[in-house]
Parts: C-alpha cells; sequence; structure tokens
C-alpha cells in the first residue's frame, strides 16, 4: 500500500521536474521567438512543449492544467500551421501563461492537485487574453471547456467489452453483430473475437437461439456511460461488462491515485469513469442481496466488482487506497483548516468584549433569573472554545529538537537520547512560537553543559548514553514545560564562586541552594570553562528568563550534583484572557492575577512598625498599593491583604476591598506607558472603568529592592 | 488430402434468422457423406448472427468429423462479418 504511494508520489516528481523543464523550454522559447518571430525550430519545440505538458498532466487527472495547456497549445498550434503570425501582442500573452503554468506545477510539487481560486481567476483572464488569438470558432470553445472543464480533457481510453447476449436476443431482433456495427461508430473496434464456445450439439442447437458470445476491444473518446448506453435495450437478458482494456489499467490506476479523496470507493470509481452509475448501483443490489441471503455483514463493494468482472482488481485496489488515505489524513490534515491569525485574533477580541459586555450586564441586572444564568455559561463557552482555537499541541515544537540534539551530539561527540512527553499538551499558538527559542537555549545548554561526555559518564558509573528529556503538562491553569538531563548537575560552589568574582553577589553572602542555582540566570552568567560555539558565552540563560517573564511565565532549576538538571519553565496557556482578582484601592480598581493570589487575610487593627505583619507566626512584608500608586484620600476603616506569592516568596498587597474574581479580557497599554513595571495592561470593568492588571513579579521585586535601599540607608 | 471430394454447396439471399433453421439443416445434410463442404457465399447477400452461427456450427461439425470446411467468394459486406468470427473466406481455385 504505502509502496504505491511511493510510486505516486515518485511518478508526480518526475513529473514535476519533468514539467518544469518543460515550461522552461516553453518560456524560453517564447523568447526567443520573440527575436526571431520566424524560427520553425522554435516554433516546434515550443508547441511540443506544450503539447507534453497537457499530455503528461491528462495522465495525472489534472484537468486544470489539461484545459489551460490545450488552449495555449491551440494558439501554438495556429502559429505552427502559420496561420498566425507571431506578434509581440501574442507572446505577450502567451509568456504569463508560461508563468501561470509553472505556478500550477510549483502548486502540484507542494501537494495542491486543484489551483487555488486566485491561480483560478488568473488562468481565466489569462485565457481570455489568449481568445483573440484562437481560430474562429474555438474561442467559443474555450470557453465552454473552461465552462465544462475539459470536454477535450477525456482521452481515448481502449476498452475491453464482453458481450453475452440473451439467449433470445434474436428472436426479439437485437442482433449481436448490429451492436458492433454501432460500436464503430462511437470508436474503433480494434479487434473482435467470437466465442462459440457455447454451441451446443448440432441436433441441439436452435438457430433461433443466441450462442455466441463476443470480446471487443474498442477505442473510444466516449465515456463509459454512452458505451454502456449502446447496450440499453438488450442490458436485461444479457451480460455486458465493460472494462479498460489490460494495457489501460495503469493509467486507470494513476488517474484515480490522482484523483480527489473520497469517502466512499464507489464515488472514486465512478469518478474515474471506470464504472458506471448504473454498474455501481447492480453492484449494490447484488451486495444487498448477498447480505440479505446470507444474513451477514455485506461483502465489500470492491469485492463484488472484482468478482463479477466488472472492474479489474489493481483499480479497485487503487479506488480503495485512495479511500483509506482519505481515513488517515481526515484524522490529521483534512481537519485542519489555516487562519489568517488576524482573524482568530478578531474573533478573540470580539469574545473579549462580549465578556465584558455580559459581565456588565451582570453586574447590572444582578441575579437576573434562569436566562441570566444560561447566556453567562453560553458566553462562558463560546470564550472557551475561542481561546481553544488558539490552541496547538506543543509536542510539534518538542519534535523540532530531535534534528538538534543530533545534530550536537554529533558535534560534541556525545551520545543523548531524547524523549519526549507530553506532546498534546496544548497552548497558545504564540506562546508556542515564543518560547521556542528560549527551550532551545535550554536544550543546548543541557546537551553541552549537562550531559557529560560517554567517557565521563562511564567514570561516575552512569551509562554512556545520556538522556534528555522534554516534558509538558498542564498544572492548574498553566503549562510547565520542563527541560530535564541526567548529566552533571549544577556546582553550587562553582557558581557561587563565579558570582563572587562578577561581583553578582558579596563575598560571604549566604545564600539558599535555590537562590545560588538561579544565579546562573543572571546576565553576563557562564561557569562554562570553555566557550563553545553552542553555548557558553553567557548569553542565553539570563535571555531566556527574561523571555519567559515577558510571557508572563515563571523559570525554575531543579538540580542535584552528579544526577542531572531540570529546567521547569511555568507559562500561563494564553496571553488573551486571565482570571483575575479584582481589588479597590479608593476609587481606583486593580486586577491581582488570580494564579498568583494565594489568600486574603483581614489587615490586622493598629500601627505597624515596618511594612510587615504577623501571619500565623512568619512575617509577612507587605506593599501598601494605595502607597505605591499615590492614590488619594483616607485608606478604609479595614483594610485588607492579598499575598501573592513569585518565586516561593510571599508578599502582602494591602488594599481597601476585595472585590471577587473576574476573567479578564487583557488590552495591553499603549506605547507610552510601555515602560511601566508594575502595570501589565488594563482591562475593562463591566461598570465601564478601567481596571489596571498588576505584574506581581516585578511589582514584588521592586518592592524588595526598594526595601533593601531603605534598609541600607540608615546603615550607612 | 482426403479421398472424397468436397461438396461445393451455393447458399443465396439472406444468411439471417429468418433462414437460420433451413441453412443449418441445409449445411449438416450436405456434409453428412461428404469428403468436406465449400460453401459458395458469393450469392449471399446479409448475415447476421444467427446466419453465423450456422456457419460455425458447421464448421465445427466439419472439424469433428476431421473434413475441410471451406468458405468461397463472400461479398465484401459479408466477409467482415465472417472475419469477425474468425472465418475468413478461402482462396479462390
Amino acid at each position: 500500500m504505502s509502496a504505491d504511494d511511493d510510486d505516486m508520489r515518485e511518478a508526480l516528481d518526475t513529473f514535476v521536474t519533468e514539467a518544469r523543464d518543460l515550461v522552461q523550454q516553453l518560456e524560453d522559447g517564447l523568447l526567443d521567438l520573440e527575436a526571431h518571430p520566424s524560427a520553425a525550430e522554435t516554433v516546434n519545440t515550443v508547441f511540443r512543449a506544450a503539447h507534453t505538458l497537457k499530455g503528461s498532466s491528462g495522465l495525472f487527472g489534472l484537468r486544470h492544467l489539461v484545459h489551460f495547456t490545450h488552449v495555449v497549445e491551440t494558439v501554438l498550434g495556429s502559429v505552427r500551421e502559420g496561420d498566425l503570425a507571431v506578434s509581440p501582442g501574442l507572446v505577450s500573452s502567451l509568456l504569463p501563461c508560461a508563468d501561470h503554468i509553472g505556478a500550477m506545477i510549483e502548486g502540484l510539487a507542494a501537494g495542491r492537485l486543484e489551483p487555488d481560486a486566485a491561480q483560478a481567476a488568473e488562468g481565466a483572464r489569462l485565457l481570455a487574453a489568449l481568445e483573440p488569438y484562437l481560430p474562429d470558432g474555438q474561442a467559443a470553445l474555450a470557453a465552454d471547456r473552461a465552462e465544462q472543464s475539459g470536454g477535450d480533457a477525456v482521452p481515448e481510453r481502449a476498452w475491453r467489452l464482453s458481450l453475452r447476449f440473451g439467449a433470445d436476443s434474436l428472436r426479439n431482433g437485437m442482433d449481436p453483430l448490429s451492436f458492433l456495427r454501432y460500436l464503430a461508430s462511437i470508436g474503433t473496434v480494434s479487434q473482435v473475437t467470437t466465442d462459440a464456445g457455447a454451441l451446443p450439439a448440432a441436433g441441439e442447437m436452435d438457430p433461433e437461439t443466441c450462442y455466441l458470445a463476443f470480446e471487443v476491444e474498442l477505442v473510444s473518446g466516449a465515456p463509459k456511460e454512452e458505451i454502456e448506453a449502446v447496450f440499453e435495450f438488450v442490458r436485461e437478458d444479457s451480460d455486458i461488462r465493460i472494462v479498460p482494456a489490460d494495457h489501460q489499467l495503469d493509467a486507470y490506476v494513476w488517474a484515480i491515485r490522482a484523483m480527489p479523496e473520497s469517502d466512499r470507493v464507489g464515488d472514486v470509481l465512478i469518478g474515474s469513469g471506470v464504472v458506471t452509475e448504473l454498474e455501481m448501483a447492480e453492484a449494490l443490489r447484488i451486495q444487498q442481496d448477498q447480505a440479505v441471503r446470507s444474513g451477514t455483514q455485506p461483502v465489500p463493494i470492491g469485492e463484488i466488482l472484482v468478482r463479477h468482472g466488472i472492474v479489474p482488481a489493481p483499480i479497485v485496489d487503487a479506488a480503495l487506497n485512495r479511500q483509506r488515505k482519505t481515513t488517515e489524513t481526515r484524522s490529521q490534515d483534512t481537519t485542519t483548516i489555516r487562519i489568517d491569525a488576524a482573524r482568530l485574533d478578531r474573533l478573540i477580541d470580539l469574545v473579549g468584549e462580549l465578556v465584558i459586555a455580559q459581565s456588565s450586564t451582570g453586574l447590572r441586572a444582578g441575579a437576573g433569573g434562569e436566562a441570566q444564568g444560561e447566556v453567562m455559561r453560553l458566553v462562558d463557552e463560546v470564550r472557551h472554545s475561542a481561546l481553544a482555537l488558539r490552541m496547538v499541541p506543543i509536542g510539534t515544537t518538542l519534535r523540532r529538537f530531535e534534528r538538534v540534539v543530533r545534530d550536537v551530539c554529533v558535534e560534541l561527540h556525545k551520545e543523548v537520547s531524547l524523549v519526549i512527553t507530553g506532546g498534546d499538551a496544548e497552548m497558545d499558538k504564540a506562546l508556542v512560537e515564543r518560547i521556542s527559542d528560549p527551550l532551545l537555549h535550554l536544550v543546548r545548554n543541557s546537551l553541552d553543559h549537562g550531559i557529560e561526555t560517554p567517557a565521563e559518564r562511564q567514570r561516575h558509573g552512569k551509562t554512556a548514553q545520556g538522556t534528555l528529556r522534554l516534558n509538558a503538562y498542564h498544572d492548574a491553569g498553566s503549562i510547565v514545560i520542563e527541560v530535564s538531563d541526567d548529566g552533571r548537575g549544577l556546582d553550587r560552589d562553582r557558581i557561587l564562586a563565579k558570582a563572587v568574582e562578577r561581583e553578582v553577589v558579596a563575598a560571604g553572602a549566604v545564600l539558599s541552594d535555590q537562590e545560588v542555582y538561579d544565579l546562573i540566570f543572571e546576565p553576563g552568567f557562564s561557569t562554562a570553562e570553555t566557550v563553545s560555539n553552542l553555548s557558553g558565552r553567557g548569553v542565553g540563560m539570563d535571555v531566556v528568563r527574561r523571555n519567559v517573564t515577558a510571557l508572563r511565565g515563571s523559570i525554575e532549576v531543579d538540580t542535584t550534583r552528579g544526577a542531572g538538571t531540570t529546567i521547569r519553565i511555568r507559562l500561563p496557556l494564553t496571553l488573551a484572557i486571565i482570571d483575575g482578582f479584582l481589588v479597590g484601592v479608593g476609587s481606583s480598581s486593580f486586577i491581582v492575577p488570580l494564579d498568583r493570589v494565594t489568600e486574603c487575610v483581614e489587615l490586622p487593627p493598629g500601627p505597624l512598625g515596618r511594612d510587615c505583619m504577623n501571619l500565623r507566626g512568619e512575617v509577612l512584608p507587605f506593599i501598601r498599593l494605595r502607597e505605591l500608586f499615590d492614590i488619594p484620600g483616607e485608606p478604609a476603616r479595614r483594610q485588607n491583604v492579598v499575598i501573592v506569592e513569585q518565586s516561593g516568596q510571599r508578599t502582602g498587597l494591602v488594599v481597601d476591598a476585595l472585590l471577587g474574581e473576574l476573567q479578564t479580557v487583557i488590552k495591553p497599554l499603549g506605547v507610552l506607558f510601555s515602560r511601566l513595571k508594575c502595570i501589565s495592561g488594563s482591562t475593562i470593568l463591566g461598570s465601564g472603568e478601567i481596571a489596571l492588571i498588576l505584574d506581581v513579579g516585578p511589582l514584588v521585586a521592586d518592592h524588595s529592592e526598594r526595601e533593601h535601599l531603605l534598609r541600607a540607608r540608615p546603615a550607612a | 488430402m482426403t479421398t472424397r471430394e468436397l461438396r461445393r454447396v451455393t447458399l443465396d439471399g439472406e444468411l439471417t434468422i429468418m433462414t437460420a433453421a433451413e441453412h443449418k439443416d441445409r449445411l449438416l445434410t450436405a456434409l453428412a457423406g461428404s469428403g468436406g463442404l465449400r460453401v459458395d457465399l458469393s450469392a449471399v447477400e446479409e448475415v447476421d448472427t444467427a446466419g453465423l452461427q450456422v456457419l460455425l456450427l458447421a464448421r465445427r461439425e466439419a472439424e469433428q468429423l476431421s473434413l475441410p470446411f471451406e468458405l468461397a467468394a463472400p461479398a465484401p459486406d459479408v466477409a467482415a462479418v465472417l472475419a469477425l468470427a474468425g472465418l475468413t473466406a478461402a482462396e479462390e481455385e
């Protein structure tokens, strides 16, 4: 089966290659003609090129190409016959035709058997331009053909007719010989053999009974239906089989392979012209009868067609192949359509507006009853499906690294096997694209620094072949992508030493393991002793972190000395909508991304010495949003603290009011505000007010920096 | 070839379903006891499948008796039909 497909592909590839040459010949020839309008040899070459193109296209059932080249060929034919003189105008009309044919060939090479709408329109336009050059009467014909797409495209076909007439045919006045004579009028009867095998012994022979059967070879441009129709009046009693001649089987097999895919093998067979509707109906009837009689599952229609000699087995095989391919591709390609990303964004934008408008009606109408609830549910579903449109499995991106791993291994003389798991996990297309580069850095880094050479691995009692794992999974509204290796792990001491050397941290500073490992994400930080051209130039990890943070994600490293390193990237599933937690400070509203909120507590009353409080025995630093954003007015009597978590560190945000969860459509801030650090965007509330979305990461980091400064000042 | 002579039979008019039974009898009767048949078709104006069948039958019978069976001088139309069935006219003597 696959061999057949390969054959087809190969045949098509050959055709494409040849066709490119022919198009080139056509073009060169035309240019040559412009310079030397009467060069007979060139005219011949050009005509032959067009003719061959048409012929080979017909072989593959490429009707549009056949039709188009036919007109070109007709024009060139007139030139060859001397009926049409070569003029600059003619060449100008023909050259774009050559381009068009070339474009269609390239489309074919890319797997498009049919021209797209633009190409079809272009083709029609070009043909119209050729109209004045067509011999009289042909112009209309050409237009006609454009309508019915290649009446001329049906080449002459050879048929093998098995005619076994009913015993009473002669008595009924149906003389088989007259049918044979009639056949000669719709084609060329190239051979007739008479089978007299059924003639009984002389004594039993009834001279008025038909005993003869005929095998006829007919070459005809008429479709099978027309040949079939010849025998319409004797069909009842006779056994009439019309099958493609043996030497044409390949052509049919090819034609079928080039046909558009179909769910039903019968459609493929009828479409190829090898079976008529009538025959198919008959076969279906037999199929039904048999199934009913035997009470079993119906026999496949293909089998019946073959057994009853209606279609030769190779053709049924080809058609089945076509059908099977349909089923296969259905599950992959044909179920996907490509959409302009901008349209999708527009849709998501609209859905966003819908969500906002809906929450506004929700706010105003309050509990609006059942209908309101239903609308809310539907809007929610629409939002989910709209976002799901942007979701793609991450597997494709991850699998791209197979090549990277292979190449890098060859370069570094390492043996690494790549294991990809969780490729089905879906994430926003935009995110996939933007995370691909950071991942590449991480993969290279692991291969370069993480995984040891085979010799070194064996010294440490590991297998010579290292393993690099790419794993993706969904976790609480975000997607986690892990890059893990079973290499040497991070060297805490060396990182710390390097950090001190680079003055990233003060000598003698006490850092937790995690803090030390996080240093690798600092700018300009690389511990590789030798700089390879893969990584280790100190660019990379900091860029990785910057990219991940820009996507509202986080990155962390998990390592065991000697056993390996895992880098874990956590990203939101989408960039467009987040679940937010709405808080109020004075008259302003803010949204805290819900995934960062761990809990809310009331701010303990009374004066607080520093900006920190006691949370179940732990010190919790907090930020007063009112102060941070200089919001005028008196703080509410009872203030609340929203506790957010960032890189394992908890911080409180002091607000006036907790207003609840809210699906938030992120509207990016304008360029003017692009330098604002603590705000990641804005959204329009149901009430029409604007709420700013807090960017927790920088907010907390910024604050602790300022705290550091504040604390440092009195000390200095 | 054979000790007995070829028997000459001349058919005329139409060799069709209308006359097939008659021709069948004639040919088979003529064949019996002969040294083979030479059927002169020059006067035959029309042949249909029934006629063709009869000729084929006669030929088969002759073959079964290992006797020659020759068709002679068909008109072009008739010859064309005979050719369809692989029946060729014998060369003129």
